[in-house]
């Protein structure tokens, strides 16, 4: 149920409009920290991985900042019904995508530690995974700012493909330690990596669940593919 | 709209189709709920929406108002309200009011409580109508502050003392229903919080029906909320699920502050 | 919003605030001078009033010493406490023995030297005390009217037969020709008699009225047509009530004349509106908040008039029904009409014999031709003004004892 018009006190819009954006910049961040962190993999840039675990801070001084402006809006407003949900649900989204972040960073730390000779196949897989499960993310949270429970409910389905990217690189992982024991150590690191990009997925899922619970009050249900 | 009370015995008072008139202007229209006792049940909504003018119907308050007129069926244990074998005064006996702005008579605090059940005979010797005065007064939390001063008069108390008063007043008669008009708009927080709780403890030996301009109010005090507007019912609900997901658009619109 | 910020304290402004405290010191000094110019209009009256009426209240006595063994009266002791002392003290000539008395104490001129009826104060006290007849007695009685005027006056104030005293009389008795015997008490009691014949009938009439009109009567058009005919009663000249007496009371149902039954009522019919007015305006203020409070608690119509609405409506009936009565009290037009202009010298019985009231009476001695009459009216005067701010007070004091806080 979309909004049908702006609140009477206007300070209450402004209020809400400023942590959507808030929301919106901390969904950025972390985005571009996946990103960022993939092309550091592929391109072995140990400096770019460490300016992106440095950069993990300010997205959590942005989650306290976020909570620190939700208890606000509960205090001073007394949010009730959407407005009560969308506070709720924006609360959570904070926390999702500050632990998105760290799984980002997390990535980023492996970096150094596949660093060696040889191309590995596998990474290519890698890159497309983290693609799908970045555009997860921003799509999840676009659907949060216009509170649109569909475009939610449309991200959840990707995750399938996420999980089926999951299944193939551990396959194709597995494969590349079994053909040379000199790679078990960058494989396992990769395999990490890959579960990171994985739970990434799953985190852009449980956020699309409270975007619905925001936008309709009620849980998405079962969903495809769960627990990974 | 309509809400299944879900016990028989719980319901008591049953609403179909009441519209209520002013001369020619319709302030109520086609309202159908049922009230139980075991909750309290709020009527909110902007001003001039009818709620208060379907409070009233309910114990025939309205009838003092010229070209006042009422249509529909309004049951009180199943016996039409309207009906010419109901009196009236035993009615309003039966289901009591307290209003916005304290009221209570200008007498004795003991006066003002033993007056109803005087009137109707509830207590014909005067140890009966001690014990039911001090039992009125326990049960509206008044009695530790007055039982030393029962003489002097009733309009020499706090806004919040007179208000619990008038509760102990219409307890008094030992109502089965208490409509309550916006009881605590004129009272400051603390005595508000009183009348609250008050109100949490009368609720399941009376049947509650609060009319409130103050969401919060609503939320915090009753089981049951009916969202009004225009004259019309807009939804009748659970309390939580009005305020945490309402069905109706209007009824969002009014709770989240986007009316108007 | 002013483009521009106001300013406050330019010259403009000063001259504009000072012109606004010229016009509140204009103001304050012409309500002033209209409450001092009333002041001084009533100062007048009432000074003008106590200097002539303070002479009615007092009398001349001149002291006549009566020997009776020695005089000619044919009285018995014995027969003046019998059964028949009406009869012997009516068949003696005390008035004769009383002039004698005087010739032989003031000479030739001594009989004319005491007022006509001086004589009745020694028959009321050989009534009092036979025991008198055995011996000789000094009495004060009253002095002819206007000796105060006369040349002898003086002689007779230098020798000490004069007294000049507080005159009970005037109180005590009732109307008489000789201005120095007249007494106000006959007028007194006719308006007391009449008073409470108006109140007795115009009160509970009036104030059942004013409650029907206002708390149970339904808001159509006859009820408004009684409202403006109420109102209008109340303005209609009082006279007219008098004929409306003469017709109805005397004419057509043949009451006595000039009793205060038919004054009574008369006056009734005067007072009852503006007791029904008085009474809808008090029964209009009481809020309806406690209207409310009695009907929630059910109680029936009766009850919520009779124990809630009533109660706090009751000073400003009783306010208004003594304004009503103190200008019934007042009133002289109808009652000339139904006759209560006679000479009335004994003060009335009961409510069907004939009476007077005070302001009749003012009436009757103002158009008196003898002197004497001119300080005793302007004391009747008085006593009026006393009478309407006893009840003015009384007013005040029951308003006082039932006003309750709501």
């Amino acid at each position: 149920m979309a909004a049908t018009g702006g609140h009477t006190v206007k300070a209450f819009d402004e209020d809400l409009g400023q942590l959507r954006a808030l929301v919106s910049q901390m969904g950025g961040f972390a985005e571009h920290a996946l990103g960022e962190a993939m092309r550091c993999l592929v391109q072995r840039d140990c400096e770019g991985a460490l300016r992106i675990v440095e950069g993990d801070r300010k997205l959590d001084l942005l989650e306290a900042e976020a909570e620190q402006r939700i208890v606000r809006l509960i205090a001073l407003r007394s949010p009730l019904a959407d407005d009560l949900r969308d506070a709720v649900a924006a609360l959570k989204i904070v926390g999702i995508v500050e632990r998105i972040g760290d799984y980002a960073k997390n990535i980023a730390k492996r970096v150094p530690e596949i660093e060696g000779a040889g191309q590995i196949e596998p990474i290519s897989l890698l890159r497309e995974m983290a693609r799908i499960a970045a555009s997860m993310v921003h799509d999840v949270l676009d659907a949060f700012v216009e509170r649109d429970a569909a475009k939610a409910k449309a991200v959840c389905e990707r995750d399938g493909a996420v999980d089926d990217f999951y299944d193939s690189i551990f396959r194709a992982l597995l494969t590349f330690m079994m053909e040379d024991p000199q790679n078990i150590t960058r494989s396992a690191h990769l395999l990490f990596v890959a579960k990171n990009i994985e739970r990434i997925g799953d985190h852009a899922t449980n956020i699309a669940e409270m975007v619905c619970f925001a936008a309709t009050g009620e849980r998405l249900g079962d969903r495809r593919g769960a627990a990974g | 709209m309509l809400t299944d009370i879900e016990a028989k015995a719980d319901l008591k008072i049953r609403a179909r189709a009441v519209s209520a008139f002013y001369g020619a202007k319709k302030a109520v229209d086609d309202v159908s709920l049922d009230i139980g006792t075991e909750h309290v049940t709020a009527f909110i909504g902007p001003s001039g929406c009818g709620k208060s003018t379907f409070l009233r119907t309910l114990n025939r308050m309205n009838d003092t108002i010229a070209g006042a007129r009422v249509e529909g069926r309004i049951e009180l244990d199943g016996e039409d309200i309207y009906g010419s074998a109901m009196d009236v005064v035993q009615l309003r006996a039966r289901v009591g009011m307290v209003f916005q702005k304290p009221n209570p008579f200008p007498k004795s605090i003991f006066e003002n409580v033993a007056y109803g059940p005087r009137i109707h005979g509830l207590a014909p010797r005067k140890a009966e109508l001690d014990g039911i005065v001090e039992r009125s007064l326990r049960r509206a939390g008044l009695w530790d502050e007055v039982k030393d001063r029962l003489a002097e008069s009733g309009t020499a108390l706090s806004g919040g003392q007179q208000q619990r008063l008038c509760i102990a007043r219409a307890i008094a008669v030992d109502p089965e229903v208490i409509l309550m008009d916006e009881p605590a708009s004129a009272l400051d927080p603390i005595a508000t919080a009183r009348i609250e709780e008050l109100i949490h403890e009368l609720r399941g030996r009376y049947a509650i029906v609060i009319v409130t301009h103050n969401m919060q109010q609503a939320a915090r005090v009753s089981q049951r909320t009916a969202f009004f507007h225009l004259g019309e019912l807009v939804e009748y609900g659970d309390t939580s699920e009005i305020f945490t997901n309402p069905k109706v658009p209007r009824t969002q619109d009014y709770i989240t502050g986007r009316y108007g | 919003m002013n483009s521009a910020p106001t300013l406050w304290r330019s010259e403009a402004m000063r001259i504009r605030v000072a012109g606004r405290y010229a016009a509140e010191r204009r103001f304050r000094l012409i309500g002033l001078g209209a409450v001092a110019l009333s002041l001084g209009f009533l100062a007048f009256l009432l000074g003008t009033m106590a200097l002539n009426g303070a002479a009615g209240f007092m009398e001349t006595r001149l002291k006549v010493a009566i020997d009776f063994p020695r005089s000619d009266l044919f009285l018995d002791a014995a027969a003046l406490q019998g059964p028949g002392a009406q009869a012997a003290l009516a068949g003696a000539d005390i008035e004769g023995a009383v002039a004698a008395a005087a010739q032989a104490r003031f000479g030739a001129a001594g009989p004319r030297l005491i007022s006509d009826a001086g004589w009745l104060r020694v028959r009321d006290a050989l009534a009092a005390d036979p025991s008198l007849l055995g011996r000789k007695a000094e009495f004060s009685l009253p002095a002819a009217s206007g000796l105060e005027g006369r040349p002898e006056y003086h002689a007779l104030q230098a020798t000490g037969a004069l007294v000049r005293g507080f005159n009970l009389r005037f109180l005590t008795g009732s109307d008489a020709t000789d201005p120095a015997a007249v007494g106000i008490w006959g007028a007194f009691k006719g308006s007391l008699l009449t008073m409470v014949v108006t109140f007795a009938i115009a009160f509970p009439i009036g104030v059942l009225s004013a409650l029907y009109l206002e708390e149970y009567a339904p808001r159509n058009r006859w009820t408004e047509l009684i409202e403006v005919s109420i109102n209008n009663l109340a303005a209609v000249p009082s006279i007219i009530f008098g004929l409306l007496g003469l017709a109805v009371f005397l004419n057509f149902m043949h009451m006595p004349r000039s009793a205060p039954l038919v004054g009574g009522l008369t006056l009734a019919l005067m007072t009852m509106p503006v007791i029904v007015i008085a009474g809808r305006n008090a029964l209009k203020s009481v809020p309806p908040s406690v209207r409310d409070a009695a009907l929630g608690i059910g109680a029936s119509p009766v009850q919520v008039v009779f124990h809630h609405v009533l109660p706090l409506a009751l000073p400003g009936i009783l306010t208004g029904t003594i304004i009503g009565m103190a200008r019934a009290l007042g009133e002289t037009a109808p009652l000339l009409m139904i006759g209560m202009r006679a000479f009335i010298a004994a003060p009335p019985g009961g409510l069907d014999e004939p009476a007077t009231v005070l302001p009749v009476q003012i009436f009757l001695w103002s158009d008196e031709v003898s002197r004497g009459f001119v300080e005793k009216t302007s004391a009747a005067i008085l006593v009026l003004l006393a009478f309407l701010m006893a009840m003015n007070g009384l007013a005040i004091f029951l308003r006082n004892r039932f006003e309750t806080r709501w």
